[in-house]
């Protein structure tokens, strides 16, 4: 029988995977931060999966999810999306992050693409990439306070670049 | 002694030979581009951000600011993600409309890139002829959507409105009139010398690199990859749809404009084969009472005379046209927690004014289940995705948008180093860059 890519990583990485699901069809798998490294240079280099494509890289932040009913172990995830272009397959990667030590490894070596990505999610989550060649704000400017995409940043806060304070 | 410095130029963030507000830092060595800064985030709108404040309908008029040439194809892609999420299918009618309206959204996309970057070489006419079949096809848009940009046609279970009628044989009409364009285009551009010398050759870059840089859309594909998600992860209807995926073998601004041209004819074909397989619409004879206006059908039933009200129609705002019982059926899915009533229900009797309520009030709305998911679409530019995380709530948690031309923007510089600046016109016009996707 044919392994999904999903099941080939918990073949290899066991140890290191802390929740997998296929919600609606993506299938998805929580890896410890340590691990993204290993995980990411197996995806890519592994023949059979061969996932070229870093298409696309965010972060979601978990502070108060569900109005707070749904506890979640650390504040962020950082999400990678791989895709396979020989194979034609996806897989979602998840990172859990935490609020005091924001810091996850770039993988900037591996995927060109990721530099930019994880430019933005620094900008809009104020999550660090450890290895990244040129981590600075990309969508804001540089005097901006705060990260925008954090849940405890109010949406209609003004600074003074951006208009009137108030 | 003579000597030599590098210079320093800004290029933009306005400038009248960019299509958007980007700011390029450039070092040159005499005309040559050495090193090139970009600089993006002029036009951020907070688009991610503002979606997690609104309920998932409302989040339509965001997404069609995204890509403001094409907003039909993000409305799509926003209204297939949440439907994913909810597990819905809709009716083959709707994914038809949905196929037809973002093919001519792509035509009328890759009509503005060739064009614009054709003026910015001197051929005006070009671009004046393109803007013409531009409008064309923008008009075939107002009359089904109501408007010309900021559309906000799809709806999470369907389309807002049926194709009005007579609408096939005015699409036939004005596609065989693109078609002339493109052919009058093709001949003034193609065997140009002028044209062609300068996208020749210029701008080239590896399909590797572009990999590297998860750069999608023409842009790959002029590059000799042929990926693209209609045909990769077919989505809607694509799977039954006959049209090929053209690609490029240099990778070089010549072969961009190959591919958005060749493009062009294949969506033009997508749209005839719809025309031909879609489903029949609604059958207007089967009505068994009057049409009335939609102030006296609401004070009919508000004064409790609904004697045979079931079977009126009601003539509604034009805006509305379109979502009318005789239509409902055909363009929404039958999900009474996520799409709005037929418009009779709404004004004709109480189940269905609530149901129109349960969906529009705050704290109500569409309540998708715990989840995550992440749903492609081929965009003008390349792959379009959205990410949606649902806490279960009537409000979106987290919506990311994966936009096109963020990693072409990545990689431009690789394509601009070693180019003379003159260059940086015809290169940057090959991008196709829309800032509003790309900042958001």
């Amino acid at each position: 029988m044919l392994m999904t890519p999903l099941q080939k990583l918990q073949e290899q990485f066991s140890s290191q995977i802390t929740e997998t699901h296929a919600f609606r069809g993506d299938e998805t798998a929580v890896i410890r931060p340590e691990a993204l490294k290993a995980v990411a240079q197996f995806l890519k280099e592994t023949p059979e999966l061969d996932f070229n494509f870093l298409m696309d890289l965010s972060a979601v932040d978990y502070l108060f999810f569900a109005g707070g009913r749904i506890q979640k172990p650390f504040r962020f995830e950082v999400v990678y999306h791989f895709y396979s272009l020989k194979h034609n397959y996806r897989i979602r990667i998840k990172v859990p992050v935490d609020e005091k030590q924001a810091e996850v490894d770039s993988l900037c070596d591996l995927w060109a693409s990721a530099n930019w990505y994880e430019r933005e999610v620094w900008d809009m989550f104020g999550i660090k990439f450890k290895g990244h060649p040129n981590l600075k704000r990309i969508l804001m400017y540089e005097e901006f306070q705060g990260h925008p995409l954090r849940k405890d940043y109010p949406y209609n806060k003004r600074q003074p670049l951006i208009g009137p304070t108030y | 002694m003579t000597q030599t410095r590098e210079m320093m130029l800004n290029v933009g963030p306005s400038h009248p030979a960019m299509h958007g507000v980007i700011r390029m830092i450039m070092t040159l060595d005499g005309e040559k581009i050495k090193d090139v800064d970009i600089e993006i985030g002029y036009l951020h709108r907070c688009f991610e951000k503002m979606c997690e404040t609104v309920m998932y309908a409302q989040c339509f008029p965001y997404t069609d600011r995204l890509n403001y040439v094409s907003p039909l194809i993000n409305n799509v892609g926003f209204a297939l993600a949440v439907e994913k999420l909810l597990g819905i299918d809709i009716p083959e009618r709707a994914k038809y409309i949905r196929v037809i309206m973002s093919e001519i959204s792509r035509v009328t996309d890759h009509l503005t890139c060739v064009g614009a970057s054709a003026m910015e070489l001197g051929a005006m006419s070009v671009f004046l002829y393109m803007i013409k079949a531009r409008e064309f096809l923008w008009e075939l848009v107002e009359e089904i959507t109501g408007a010309r940009l900021t559309i906000s046609y799809v709806r999470v279970g369907g389309v807002k409105a049926d194709l009005t009628e007579g609408f096939v044989d005015k699409a036939f009409k004005k596609i065989a009139e693109v078609r002339k364009v493109l052919i009058e285009a093709d001949e003034l551009l193609t065997r140009n010398r002028i044209f062609f010398d300068r996208l020749k050759d210029v701008g080239t870059i590896s399909a590797k690199e572009l990999i590297s840089h998860g750069v999608t859309g023409p842009f790959l594909r002029a590059s000799g990859v042929a990926y693209d998600v209609r045909k990769a992860n077919p989505y809607l209807i694509y799977d039954k749809l006959d049209f090929e995926v053209p690609t490029g073998t240099q990778g070089d601004n010549l072969d961009r404009y190959f591919v958005r041209m060749a493009e062009m004819e294949q969506s033009l074909r997508i749209i005839e084969q719809c025309f031909q397989q879609m489903p029949d619409g609604p059958v207007t004879a089967d009505l068994t009472g009057e049409i009335i206006p939609a102030a006296e059908m609401v004070d009919k039933a508000k004064m409790g005379k609904t004697e045979g009200l079931l079977g009126d129609e009601v003539n509604c705002d034009p805006t509305l046209q379109g979502s009318t019982r005789k239509y409902h059926e055909a363009v929404y899915a039958n999900r009474k927690d996520v799409v709005l009533p037929a418009k009779e229900d709404t004004y004709g009797n109480i189940e269905g004014l609530m149901n129109h309520f349960k969906l529009v009030m705050y704290g109500h709305g569409i309540r998708p289940p715990v989840g995550e998911v992440y749903l492609p679409v081929e965009g003008a530019n390349g792959e379009l995705g959205f990410y949606i995380v649902s806490d279960g709530r009537d409000y979106p948690w987290r919506v990311r948008c994966h936009p096109p031309c963020f990693p072409i923007m990545a990689v431009l510089p690789k394509c601009l180093i070693g180019d003379m600046m003159a260059d940086l016109v015809p290169t940057f016009g090959s991008v196709n860059m829309i800032a509003g996707e790309l900042d958001r």
